[in-house]
C-alpha cells in the first residue's frame, strides 16, 4: 500500500511533540501508518470510534479534564462531525486538532471521493475553522505545533488538511 | 418512577463526583437539586455526553466520571456502547433514563417505547456490568454497587415522561464549561 510510512512518521512525531495523549481515530487507507504508530506506542491512548461524531465528545472530554488530543480523520468522517463541531465545539469553545485526509481532491481516481473533496474546503470555511494545508514534509513539525498553539489560544477547531502528495508514494 | 426523584435519591453519590449531563429534563433537574462545579450539563450535541464522558474518564483515571443519559440521546448515538465497552474504563458509570420520549422537544415517542431494548443493546454492545433498576431503591443500589464495583457499567431505569416546569438555568453555558475545567484541574491536582 503505497501511503508515505515516512510522512506518516513525521507527522506521528510531530503529534508526540505537541503532548498529544489520546488519539480518536477511524481507520481509512491514508491513516493506516499513524493508527498503527499510535496503538503501538504504549504511552498513547487511541480510542478507535464508530463514528466520528464521537471523537468531538472524546477531544472535549479531554480538553476539560487537561490532556492534549488530536483526531484523525478522513473528509467524509469530517462532514458526518458537523453539528458536534457546532455544538459542541464551537458552542462551549474547546480547541479541537483535527487531522483531516484530503480525500477527493487533486489526483483522486476513486470518483465516490469526489463530491466530499470538494466540499471540504467551503465548509471549513462556512464554519471559520483555520486550516492549514500539509503538502511538504518539511511543513510538519511547524505547522501542527502552530495549529495546536491557535487551537488552544483562540478554544477553537483547527483542521490541517493532510494532502495526496503528502501521504500518497505513486 | 419520576426522575426527578431517581435523581434526588442518588444525589449524595453524584455530589462529590464528575458528572456530565445530557440536555433539558435531565441537566435542569439536576441543577435544581444543587449545582457544583464538577457538574457539566451538555446543552446540545445529542448523543455526546457519553463520548465526553469517556474522553474524561480515559483523561482522569483516578476520578469516578458519572454520566447521566436519555433514551433519545443514546439512540442518536449508539455506536458509543460499543466504544466505551471496546475501552471499559473502570471509573465510568453511565446511566440512562429511559422515558420513552424526546419529552424536552414535545414527548414524541422513541423506539424504546416500541420495544427497543437499551439494557440490552449495551449487553450486546459487550458493556461488562449491565443493571436494569426502575425504583428509586434498586436504583440507588445499583449505582452504589457500580461505583464500588471498578468495572465499567451501564445502568438502565425507567422513568416517567414527566419534566420539569421550566428549562430555564441560571448557569451560561461557558461558565459551566469554565468552572467545570477548572474543577478538573483541582481534582487532577490533588
Amino acid at each position: 500500500m503505497p501511503v508515505s510510512v515516512t510522512s506518516s512518521k513525521l507527522i506521528y512525531d510531530a503529534l508526540k511533540a505537541c503532548d498529544v495523549k489520546i488519539i480518536s481515530a477511524l481507520p481509512e487507507t491514508w491513516l493506516v501508518h499513524l493508527i498503527r504508530m499510535a496503538d503501538e506506542d504504549p504511552d498513547m491512548t487511541l480510542v478507535r470510534i464508530a463514528k466520528e461524531e464521537e471523537a468531538i465528545g472524546i477531544s472535549a472530554g479531554a480538553h476539560l479534564a487537561g490532556v492534549n488530543s488530536a483526531l484523525l480523520m478522513q473528509n467524509h468522517g469530517f462532514l458526518a462531525a458537523i453539528n458536534p463541531i457546532v455544538s459542541l465545539a464551537l458552542l462551549y469553545k474547546i480547541p479541537l486538532l483535527m487531522l483531516i485526509s484530503y480525500r477527493g481532491h487533486m489526483g483522486e481516481k476513486d470518483p465516490w471521493q469526489t463530491q466530499g473533496g470538494m466540499v471540504t474546503e467551503p465548509i471549513l470555511r462556512a464554519l471559520n475553522i483555520p486550516t492549514w494545508h500539509l503538502n511538504n514534509p518539511g511543513d510538519i513539525d511547524r505547522r501542527l505545533k502552530d495549529a495546536q498553539t491557535l487551537a488552544h489560544a483562540s478554544l477553537h477547531p483547527v483542521a490541517v488538511l493532510l494532502s495526496r502528495e503528502l501521504m500518497w508514494e505513486d | 418512577m419520576l426522575r426527578a426523584d431517581a435523581l434526588q435519591a442518588i444525589y449524595p453519590e453524584l455530589e462529590d463526583r464528575i458528572v456530565v449531563t445530557i440536555m433539558g429534563a435531565v441537566a435542569v433537574e439536576l441543577y435544581m437539586l444543587g449545582h457544583r462545579h464538577n457538574f457539566f450539563y451538555l446543552e446540545h450535541a445529542m448523543g455526546l455526553a457519553s463520548s465526553m464522558g469517556l474522553g474524561i474518564a480515559l483523561s482522569l483515571p483516578e476520578q469516578k466520571v458519572i454520566v447521566l443519559d436519555g433514551d433519545g440521546s443514546l439512540l442518536m448515538n449508539l455506536g458509543t456502547l460499543s466504544t466505551m465497552a471496546r475501552y471499559r474504563p473502570d471509573n465510568l458509570l453511565h446511566i440512562v433514563f429511559d422515558n420513552e420520549s424526546l419529552l424536552s422537544v414535545g414527548g414524541f415517542p422513541t423506539a424504546t417505547g416500541t420495544g427497543t431494548d437499551l439494557a440490552g443493546i449495551a449487553r450486546a454492545s459487550g458493556v461488562p456490568q449491565v443493571m436494569e433498576a426502575n425504583t428509586c431503591e434498586s436504583l440507588k443500589d445499583a449505582v452504589t454497587q457500580a461505583l464500588a464495583g471498578n468495572i465499567l457499567a451501564t445502568i438502565v431505569s425507567k422513568v416517567e415522561a414527566v419534566g420539569p416546569k421550566s428549562f430555564y438555568m441560571d448557569l451560561p453555558l461557558l461558565e459551566n464549561r469554565f468552572q467545570f475545567k477548572r474543577c478538573l484541574e483541582k481534582m487532577r491536582r490533588a
